[in-house]
Order: C-alpha cells, then sequence, then structure tokens
C-alpha cells in the first residue's frame, strides 16, 4: 500500500511498513548513518539519522522509526545538520586523530561523515579512552581506541555467524567492546571470519597486516618466493582499479604478482580440484562404509574452528581433508620441491585469500612438516591490493599471463568453490563420475546456487538418493547441525562456509563489498564456468599427474599424510 | 485457632460467606487490630528505621520485656514515612489507642516499658495516637492525624505502610485487600477494567506520567498467545525511596494491583524487576507472594474464575538505565541492560517481543484503591489533569525527612515547609531537585506552582519518580549540576552517542569551571568556549538521545543554568564560589600579625604549599594550594583567612 508522506516540504510515496530511511533512500535522498546495517533489525545506536518530525518534540531517528500516513519530516534543518554534526564531533573528541597512521585512511565512514559535515575545527575537546590493543589472534587486530561503539560487529558476530565472541562491556563513556574477561580474541570463540572487519566503519578491526612479511621474504636471495591465490580472488579485486566489479582479471593478476617478484604464480583452484579428489572419495568411503554421515566440508577454517568449538560432538563428520589453501601448500614443498629440485625449507610461500581465518589455519600445528610450514604467510584480498599499489603496478596496462605448471591448471568446478554451493557443486560432480562412471549431463545444481542462507537439494546418482545441502552464514550451520542432533538423517554431505555468501564475501576481501558487489562476483564465477570446457575435477591433468607421479590414488598412504588432517575439541572462553 | 482454621476463615471471608458468622468476625477483628488480648509492639522496620536502629531497639525492648517479666507481641512494621523520627515504636495495650514513640533508639527501649508497665506515655517521647473507636485515648497526646507532617498528606498508596505487618496477607486481608480483586474477577471484563483506570485519570508515576488506562488498554487489544506485565521496582533515582516504602510495608497491595492489571491486560505472567540493593524489600515480597499463592490469589483459576497469573522476581544488578523499560527488559530477557528505539512501543511488542505492559510500583499500588472506591472517586482527588496522589521523598537540607503522600495540585511549599517544616538549621532555602537525575531545580520563585505534570514540566522540571532533594544556601548549585552530571555519565550505557559521549564532555566542561586555574596555555579561552558549548551540547543531547535516560540527561545542567546562571557566571569569570563547596576555587591566606610561626600548617598541608621559618609568619604558595582548608582547622591563632 503507498503512503503519502511530506519530505521536506514535497510529497512522496512511502510503502507500509517500511522505515523513513528507505522511503528516503527510495527517493534519492541520502541520510547518514553509522550504526545501520541492511537486514537488520534497527538499534537506534548512532543516532546520526535522526530527523525532523513534526509534531514529535525530539528528533527521530529514520533508521527505525516507520512510515506513517501524512507525516511530515525534515531532513537537512538547521537543527538535524547542527545534531548530525554534534554526534560526529562528540565521536571525534574520543577518537585517536591518526587517520593518516590508520588502515582505513581515505577508507573510513567516521572520515567522510566528519567532512561531509564540515568538521574543520574542534568545538567539543575532553579526555580520550586509553584502550589496550587486542592483537591477540593471527587473524584480526582489535584498536579499541579508534572504535565508535556502532554495534555492527556485534550483531554480525551474534546474528550472522552465531560466534558472539564479543560484545559491550563497561558502562558510560568507558563502554568498549570486548571479549569474554577482557583475555582477547585468541581465548574467545572467535572464529577468525573476519566479518567483523567487513563492516566496521572505522579502523577499529583490521586484519593482521603482513605486506611487510611479504616485502621480507621476496627479498631473501637464498628463498624461492611462490604464491598461490584463493578461486575468488581474480573475481574480487576489479573494482578496486576501475574495472567492473566481478571482472575476471586471472591473467593480470598473475602477471601482476611476477612483477611483484614472485617466482612461481599457482592457483589455488588446481588444489581445489585435488580437494575435491580427495573429499569425493571420503564421502564415498563413507556411505559405501557406514562411516558417519552426513559428512561436513572442511574447506572453510571458519566453520572449522566452529565446529571444534561448538559441535565438537559432530567433529567425525567433518571430512578429515585440509582446505585447497593448505592442500595446495603441502604439494608444493613436496611434489613440487621435489620434482624441482629445491628444499622445502628454502621455499617461501605465500598465499593470497578472501579469508582472515586462513591465517589462522596456516598457523595450526598440523600444517607442515619436520618444522617447515605448508604456507608461510597468507595475505588478505586487502593486502594484495596493498602490495599492488606498492609495488606500481599498472592493473590496467599490463599483459595477461598464465600461471605456472605444474599446479597451475584447473577445473571452473574448482573456481566456484568462491561461491557458496561450488564445493558442493564440483564434489557432485566427480562423485557422479565415480559412482555411475559417467559424467553428469546437466552440469549446473541450479538449487545449489545464488546467496540464499540455506540451500538444499536431493539428487539421484545410480540408484541412490543423495540428500545434500549447502548453508553459508555460521548462525545457519548452527541451526542445521542442531537438526542433525535433533536425529535428521536425510543428509549425505552438507557444505558450511563461514560467510554468508562464501569467499566472495569473505572477511578479506575489500570493505565495501556490498550485497550487488558479492552478486557481480558469483555470477563471473558461473560465468566461467559456463564458458570453459573443463568442468569436472577429476579430468585436470594436472591432478591426474599429480596422482600417477606422486601421490597414488585419492585416500591413499601419501595423500593421507600431506592431505588429510584431523580436529579436536577446542576449549575456548564464551 | 490452628493455622489451618485460620486460612479457612481467611478464604471464606475473602469470597464473602463470613456475614453473620460470628466467630469468624472474631478471627478477622484479631488481624485488624482494633482490639488486642496482650500487649504489641509495633516497630518500623523498614531499611530506614532498621537504618536509625530499630534492629538494635527491638533486642532491647526483648531484654527488658523480659527482665520484667513482661508479655507482648512484637510486630515489625514498614515505615510510616517520617524519616526524622526513626525508630518509631507503637504501642498497643489492650483496650487503648495505639501510641505511637519517635526516636526509640535502644537506649531508649525504656519508654516502651514504662508505657507498658505503667500505661504511661510522656508527651515529648511521642508523636500522636491512632484512633481506634470506642477505645481509652491517651490523655494530653494528639491525634497522629493532626501532627503537622500527616495532616495535610492524602494516604491512598501509603494507607497501610508502618500500620499493618507487611508479613501478615491476613491482616492485609482483614483491612480490605484483595477485594478489589475479588470485584474485578467477579463483575468486570478485561475491557471494563482497562476502562476503568483511564476513567480514573491515572497517569504514569514513574517518570513520562501516560495514562495507565491507555496503556493497558494498547496491550489489550493485541492478539498474542502470550502477554507480559512487568513492574518497575528499579528505583534508581538518588534521593528516592517511594517503592522500596511500599514494596517492605504494604506488599500485598502490589501484587493486588499487578493481578488485576494482568487480568485487564490478558497477561498470564507478571514480573517485577527490583533491584538487588532492596533485600529486604525482595524477602517481605517473596514472603507475600508465597502468601498469596497459599490463598490461591495467584497461580492457576484465581477465585475459580478461570484467571492464571503467575509472578516472578527480577533483581537488577544496580544498572540505572535498567530503569528505562525496553533496557529493563533486555535485562530481563538476559541481555545487557540497553535501550532499544520505540516504536514498537513495549504494549505491542515488548518483553520477549510479545506486548507487555510497564508500569511503576506507585501507580500498580493505586490500582485496588480505584477498583474499590470507584473511579469517580479517585478522579476527584488532585487537578484537571493531574489525579488522585503522589508520594514524594524528601530528603536534604529540610527538618522532616521523609516519605509524605499528597494530592495532586498541592504546592511544593506546603511539602517543604508546611509537611516538612521548612529548612533545617535555619538556612535560607534556595532550590529544590524534583525528578532526580533526569529533573530540573524549583527555586523560591517557583514554590508556588502545584503539583501536577504540567506544570512541573513548564518549569523545567518534570514528576520523575518523586525524589525531592532539597537545597539550601550552603549548596553551589554548579556543584549540584555537577553531582548529576557525573551519575548520570556514569550511569550511561553507552550505546548511544550523544549520551555517552555527550554526558562526559558536559561534566569535563563542569569540572572545567570548578577546578582551580591552570596557569599558562589558553584555559581560560578553553573554559569560555565549553560553557558556550554546554547549553548547546545540552539541546543536541536531549535532542538525539535514544532513551530517557539521555534525553533528560541535561536537564540538571540546563534547569540550574536558568535559574542559577549567576552562580555560573561567578564560578567563571570571578573563578569564585560564594558557598565555598567547589573547594579548588577557595583562596587561603596567613594574616602575618597573627602568625605565631608554629608550623603547624605547613606540616598539615597535603601538598606542601605552606612555607616559612619557626617563629616567623608563614606564607601559602597560591599556585600550589588545592583549596582544602587543611590550614584553616589546624591553626590555633586564627590565623588563617578564606576568600
Amino acid at each position: 500500500m503507498k503512503i503519502p508522506i511530506q519530505v521536506n516540504g514535497k510529497s512522496l510515496e512511502a510503502r507500509e511498513g517500511e522505515t523513513i530511511l528507505s522511503a528516503l533512500n527510495r527517493n534519492g535522498i541520502q541520510v547518514p548513518t553509522l550504526c545501520h546495517m541492511k537486514n537488520f533489525i534497527p538499534t537506534g545506536a548512532c543516532r546520526i539519522c535522526v530527523v525532523e518530525l513534526e509534531g514529535n518534540p525530539k528528533l527521530v531517528t529514520a533508521c527505525s522509526f516507520p512510515v506513517s500516513s501524512g507525516m511530515k519530516i525534515r531532513t537537512h534543518s538547521p537543527r538535524v545538520i547542527e545534531a548530525r554534526k554534534t554526534i560526529v564531533e562528540l565521536l571525534l573528541s574520543n577518537h585517536p586523530d591518526d587517520c593518516l597512521f590508520c588502515a582505513r585512511n581515505n577508507n573510513c565512514e567516521l572520515q567522510s561523515l566528519s567532512k561531509e559535515y564540515h568538521v574543520i575545527e574542534r568545538r567539543i575537546r575532553g579526555k580520550k579512552n586509553s584502550f589496550p590493543l587486542d592483537h591477540s589472534s593471527p587473524s584480526i587486530i582489535r584498536d579499541p581506541e579508534k572504535c565508535i561503539l556502532c554495534g555492527r560487529c556485534v550483531r554480525v558476530c551474534e546474528e550472522i555467524m552465531g560466534v558472539a565472541c564479543i560484545d559491550y562491556v563497561n558502562r558510560g563513556s568507558k563502554t568498549l567492546i570486548g571479549t569474554t574477561l577482557q583475555r582477547g580474541l585468541n581465548t574467545s570463540s572467535c572464529v577468525n571470519c573476519g566479518q567483523c572487519i567487513m563492516v566496521c566503519p572505522t579502523g577499529a578491526l583490521t586484519e593482521r597486516n603482513q605486506v611487510h612479511r611479504v616485502q621480507e621474504g621476496l627479498n631473501q636471495p637464498d628463498k624461492m618466493p611462490v604464491v598461490q591465490y584463493a578461486p575468488s580472488i581474480s573475481v574480487s579485486i576489479a573494482e578496486e582499479f576501475g574495472m567492473p566489479a566481478g571482472t575476471d582479471v586471472n591473467g593480470i593478476l598473475n602477471a601482476a604478482l611476477r612483477k611483484i617478484g614472485f617466482k612461481k604464480v599457482f592457483d589455488t583452484t588446481f588444489a581445489a580440484d585435488l580437494t575435491i579428489m580427495e573429499e569425493s572419495a571420503e564421502l564415498i568411503d563413507r556411505v559405501k562404509n557406514n562411516k558417519p554421515l552426513p559428512m561436513f566440508t572442511s574447506c572453510c577454517p571458519g566453520w572449522v574452528k566452529y565446529a571444534e568449538e561448538f559441535a565438537a560432538d559432530l567433529l567425525g563428520n567433518v571430512s578429515s581433508c585440509k582446505s585447497p589453501q593448505q592442500m595446495m601448500g603441502a604439494v608444493i614443498k613436496s611434489y613440487y620441491a621435489k620434482k624441482e629440485n629445491i628444499a622445502p625449507e628454502n621455499i617461501f610461500s605465500v598465499s593470497i585469500m578472501p579469508c582472515t581465518a586462513k591465517k589462522f589455519e596456516a598457523e595450526r600445528d598440523t600444517m607442515g612438516r619436520n618444522g617447515v610450514k605448508d604456507v608461510d604467510i597468507v595475505i588478505t584480498t586487502r593486502e594484495l591490493i596493498e602490495l599492488i599499489r606498492l609495488y606500481g603496478i599498472d592493473m590496467k596496462t599490463i599483459q595477461p599471463e598464465l600461471t605456472d605448471s605444474p599446479l597451475g591448471v584447473r577445473s571452473s568446478a574448482g573456481k566456484i568453490f568462491g561461491a557458496t554451493g561450488g564445493v558442493m557443486e564440483a564434489a557432485l560432480r566427480t562423485a557422479y563420475k565415480a559412482l555411475t562412471g559417467n559424467e553428469l549431463m546437466e552440469f549446473r545444481i541450479t538449487e545449489l546456487r545464488g546467496l540464499k542462507g540455506r540451500k538444499e537439494a536431493r539428487l539421484k546418482i545410480g540408484d541412490m538418493e543423495v540428500g545434500v545441502a549447502v548453508v553459508s552464514g555460521l548462525a545457519n550451520a548452527a541451526k542445521l547441525v542442531e537438526e542433525i542432533r535433533n536425529g535428521r538423517s536425510d543428509l549425505h554431505f552438507i557444505e558450511v562456509m563461514a560467510c554468508p555468501g562464501g569467499c566472495i564475501a569473505g572477511g578479506g576481501q575489500r570493505i565495501a563489498s556490498y550485497e550487488d558487489v558479492v552478486e557481480a562476483r558469483m555470477q563471473s564465477l558461473y560465468d566461467i564456468d559456463e564458458r570453459e570446457t573443463l568442468k569436472v575435477s577429476h579430468k585436470n591433468p594436472e591432478i591426474r599427474e599429480l596422482y600417477e607421479e606422486f601421490l597414488g590414488e585419492p585416500l591413499g598412504h601419501t595423500s593421507h599424510d600431506l592431505l588429510h588432517t584431523h580436529y579436536i575439541k577446542r576449549e575456548v572462553l564464551l | 485457632m490452628t493455622n489451618i482454621n485460620i486460612h479457612k476463615t481467611m478464604m471464606a471471608h475473602l469470597h464473602g460467606q463470613t456475614a453473620g458468622d460470628a466467630e469468624a468476625m472474631r478471627v478477622i477483628q484479631s488481624f485488624r487490630k482494633d482490639d488486642v488480648p496482650k500487649p504489641v509492639i509495633y516497630v518500623g522496620a523498614g531499611t530506614c528505621g532498621l537504618g536509625a536502629g530499630a534492629a538494635e531497639t527491638i533486642i532491647a525492648i526483648k531484654e527488658q520485656l523480659k527482665q520484667n517479666g513482661l508479655d507482648a507481641e512484637i510486630v515489625e512494621v514498614g515505615c510510616i514515612g517520617l524519616c526524622t523520627a526513626e525508630p518509631i515504636v507503637d504501642v498497643q495495650l489492650p483496650g487503648r489507642n495505639r501510641v505511637s514513640f519517635k526516636n526509640v533508639t535502644q537506649d531508649k527501649a525504656g519508654i516502651v516499658i514504662r508505657c507498658l508497665k505503667e500505661a504511661d506515655a510522656e508527651k515529648q517521647d511521642v508523636l500522636g495516637q491512632f484512633n481506634h473507636s470506642g477505645k481509652i485515648s491517651w490523655n494530653g497526646v494528639d491525634d497522629i492525624s493532626r501532627h503537622p507532617f500527616f495532616a495535610r498528606q492524602r494516604r491512598v498508596v501509603l494507607k497501610q505502610c508502618g500500620i499493618i505487618n507487611p508479613e501478615s496477607i491476613e491482616e492485609y486481608i482483614a483491612h480490605g485487600g484483595y477485594a478489589g480483586l475479588k470485584k474485578v474477577l467477579d463483575a468486570y471484563t478485561p475491557e471494563s477494567v482497562c476502562e476503568t483506570i483511564e476513567k480514573s485519570g491515572l497517569r504514569g508515576r514513574g517518570g513520562g506520567g501516560f495514562l495507565t488506562g491507555k496503556k493497558w488498554q494498547f496491550a489489550r487489544v493485541q492478539n498474542a498467545d502470550q502477554k507480559y506485565l512487568i513492574c518497575n521496582a528499579d528505583e534508581g533515582d538518588p534521593g528516592a525511596f517511594m517503592d522500596r516504602a511500599v514494596i517492605e510495608g504494604d506488599p500485598h497491595r502490589l501484587i493486588e494491583g499487578m493481578a488485576i492489571a494482568a487480568y485487564g491486560i490478558g497477561a498470564s505472567v507478571g514480573y517485577v524487576y527490583i533491584r538487588a540493593e532492596y533485600p529486604l524489600a525482595i524477602k517481605r515480597l517473596k514472603i507475600a507472594m508465597q502468601q498469596a499463592k497459599e490463598y490461591g490469589l495467584l497461580g492457576k483459576n484465581i477465585f475459580g474464575k478461570g484467571f492464571d497469573f503467575e509472578l516472578k522476581i527480577k533483581t537488577g544488578a544496580g544498572a540505572f538505565v535498567c530503569g528505562e523499560e525496553t533496557a529493563l527488559m533486555a535485562s530481563i530477557e538476559g541481555r545487557r541492560g540497553m535501550p532499544k528505539p520505540r516504536p514498537p512501543f513495549p504494549p505491542v511488542k515488548g518483553l520477549f517481543d510479545k506486548p507487555t505492559v510497564i508500569n511503576n510500583v506507585e501507580t500498580l499500588a493505586n490500582v485496588p484503591e480505584i477498583i474499590l472506591n470507584g473511579w469517580e472517586w479517585f478522579s476527584a482527588i488532585g487537578t484537571k489533569t493531574s489525579k488522585g496522589t503522589k508520594v514524594f521523598a524528601l530528603s536534604g537540607k529540610i527538618k522532616n525527612t521523609g516519605l509524605v503522600e499528597i494530592p495532586m495540585g498541592t504546592t511544593i511549599r506546603e511539602i517543604l515547609f508546611d509537611i516538612a517544616d521548612g529548612i533545617a538549621n535555619g538556612k535560607k532555602f534556595k532550590a529544590v531537585q524534583i525528578g532526580g537525575p533526569s529533573g530540573g531545580c524549583i527555586t523560591e520563585a517557583n514554590l508556588d506552582i502545584q503539583i501536577d505534570y504540567e506544570s512541573l514540566l513548564s518549569v523545567g522540571a518534570m514528576m520523575g519518580s518523586g525524589g525531592l532533594v532539597v537545597m539550601d544556601e550552603d549548596n553551589c548549585m554548579v556543584d549540584v549540576a555537577k553531582f548529576f552530571m557525573d551519575f548520570i555519565q556514569r550511569e550511561s550505557c553507552g550505546k548511544c552517542i550523544p549520551c555517552r559521549e555527550g554526558t562526559r564532555r558536559m561534566l569535563e566542561i563542569l569540572e572545567s569551571i570548578t577546578q582551580k586555574p591552570v596557569a599558562g596555555e589558553n584555559q581560560a579561552l578553553e573554559r569560555m568556549k565549553g560553557v558556550m558549548q554546554l547549553e548547546k551540547l545540552g539541546q543536541v543531547i536531549k535532542d538525539t538521545s535514544l532513551c530517557g535516560l539521555g534525553q533528560s540527561a541535561p536537564n540538571p545542567v540546563l534547569s540550574t543554568l536558568r535559574w542559577f546562571r549567576d552562580e555560573y557566571e561567578e564560578h567563571i569569570y570571578e573563578r569564585k564560589c560564594a558557598t565555598k563547596v567547589c573547594t579548588e576555587l577557595r583562596k587561603f591566606k596567613i594574616v602575618a600579625d597573627a602568625c605565631t610561626g608554629c608550623t603547624v600548617c605547613s606540616r598539615k598541608c597535603p601538598v606542601g604549599a605552606i612555607i616559612g621559618n619557626k617563629k616567623t609568619p608563614h606564607f601559602i604558595i597560591e599556585d600550589k594550594c588545592i583549596g582544602c582548608g587543611a590550614c584553616m582547622e589546624a591553626c590555633k591563632f586564627n590565623a588563617i583567612e578564606m576568600n
């Protein structure tokens, strides 16, 4: 139903049940927001979106106030602007003021607001809070002094991730966001997903930046620097360099990485194919030999840590496969090292991931051999962009190049790992072949595509009906886990991605990876899948070569040593 | 008579089946205590009475009873309201009026014993006597209702506080208790309950002053599988203790009011959200709830009318903001007590997202009387827009501190000067803070305004929950504003920016004008800018804060700025505090002629600001001096001057 409202003296049509903010935005009127998050119940914490509502003695928040017929609103009256400006100034009066030294310089909502409201003079001064930095986590750094307490991280952590490892602590002006007993993220239930970073308006939450360590590694003469990048990376950086979101810059990225100084450029998608070989074999083994089902994927380190903390009873159901990053790392420092006759410790192996949890994953005890880590440094998409800028590479003019071989050829099945549902689709293509001897005719499983938090499908493979589910956003995983605990038994295989939408919306991606950007990245991945002919992992010639020359067969002895791992119940402060 | 029989009789009485039953009437009379078979000693043992030493008094009385071989029943009652007279001990002898003694500390227990032994009451010891018809009155003792403190009061909510035994449901029933609930269940539809309350004109006593019946109607018309009623007993204002007194003194009145309200809105579950700092109130409420359950007045199928009402206690952990209704609900839900934006309002979507009515203790305690006496009776009390009575907690520089209940429309002057007997120690009245940290101050010029919601707002104050803190000429208003600002900025939940950051900045500005000026830098300029900012900041905080706490947080500052701007200016421009409360602004000087050089002052000075050789006049280094005044206190020769 249409509802007539008046905004700044002009009549507009609003829709029943919507908020003032949504009506304004639809009609081209922007009101600043800080605590507001699309698709979340408004909390009204920041008050920056206040507007004047005739007949109401106080200003009202546009983000939470529902429209009603005939309401008269003023969005930019002197009273409103003064209020908003004062709020910005109040925040600044308790802010470290070190924009030039901040990871979010020029990419900060507080900074933008301060400019928009023409804050050029310090009208409000006072004592600033002094809080220690939380640098306990291998993935995420929290700086409570830069925090403006908008609460977005708290909500994403609780409502989307179901982790709730951070919350408001203390009262009044001493309030801060903290972990249990203020012991730091590493003792909390934090799964390192980095979604808090993605929603943080300021520099209060950042990844543990390791660009400098990459630089150091690149300049060690006795080491050979190699790099791998995740399937989603090539479709996630285009907009940074003025290209449309989602554009696949795979070849250009290869060239850029070589210019930066990496001797070899590998594609983690190769390891995604390898994961499919192992994981689908494991699935078939579980089905045939009555081992625990459903099987959960284990590509996502956020999910794996979550399972260790909150679903320890189901750890037997989590695939023992390492993630593609770690499989790649292991293969580089074994098969490749042997082939090229380099000592594993002389390889400097960098991984570029859309993910902060991968930093944590690379540090796990089981991710290396003989004191040599399989992956030395993990950097996120954001750090990759920093590297590209640091090394002065013009992404618009350099010529595309191919990845190095071996470990460079990939199927498009591995590529779609980057989107929620992709692992499942890729695994089913290979499992189908393994179980029936035939290739799957219709390679698209459309029920498993799209950004929905939970997707399910039932498929006939030979004479067997297979139930599969795909969840992203750990809160969705939690619900499914609960269903399974309560006896749900129709599912065989479940893909879990911690981040809502999968790696294309990962916690290491560019800030401002909004829904439309994520959709463009997803589309780009599926376009690649449509376009290319090598659509199944088991046909990847380099994968075949790897098995023939080195691994033997999936789940074989060497595979077991290099590509599989185990999990243990993890005690954390809740 | 056995307990079982008492229970049966009282149940029969509740159900109206005792008319003409002489034995039953005798039982009921015994609980009305119009006459007593043996002496009864009533001790005011509310938190205030206990604070004044009532517990020790009880021990002393018991000992002396034993020594004298006397037999008497000791009843611990709640607070009658006159704090300055605590511990208050009443004595009721068989066949005589109940007489009330004031300030019976343990050393004065003898007064009670003498009264028992000799039926004697000295005029200087008594507050007055209660009038029980047909009983022997005490010669020369005034009727307590004529005591100036009580004479102008109209006690509805506090009617039985300090009179009846709060731990006896039988006494409450014998005094007509739970008849309102029965009346409602017998003859009212939920709709007519809400209508009656709406017509009575009862408005929320917790702050906002919203029409209670209307709020109930909003919740009543909601379609929901579950609705909740919450009693807000999280009384957190400094200087407010009305709710505590009601729960400690007459807990069943609250329970009855809640049951009626729950029936009206269709709630089957109720919560009393009470602060953990009220252990005695919690204890007595728990006892009362247990008794009500035993009498079938809480629980399933109350009065056999198919009405279920379960009551729960939730103790708050001492956050002021949890008195705000949405924060309070979050707290009951087990979450951090932080407010939520409204709409949706609690009657539509409240506790656990269900329709919920939140009323404060005093509001709910009014309900049984309105039902029993009719809405017309209630709306006849008070003014055009504000009906009924209001309880105020008097504290500060006033002679009679305590609890008073007055009809709306009474002037503040009447409360302060007639009921409370004026300012203590012959000082001059300066202002009274009404409504706690959310309210404002009222000055001499506005003392004659009537107490009603609108009049108070018109002078920048508010009804609030009912705290009245009286200040005299010795109070510095900048300091008062600072006190409240400090309180508020510490109690802000930290959620919304204007309240969290703004109140702290306001406090800092107030601190800067009461602090010792520091030489150098642009301190003076900053101070000036700050003061100019103070009012502006206050307006924005009021205008934009999320909840009532923030929206009213600047009130004490804005109100004192409005009425006592001269005091602010004196602090800012002259760097002087006339009342000498802001110690950092005090300046001390040693009169050389009077100084003997005894060195005591320089040894007492905590910051080493006094120099001088033995037997020669000393000197205070002004820059170092913090204005504490230790030197002046120590000087035996009156050689130190303060200006």
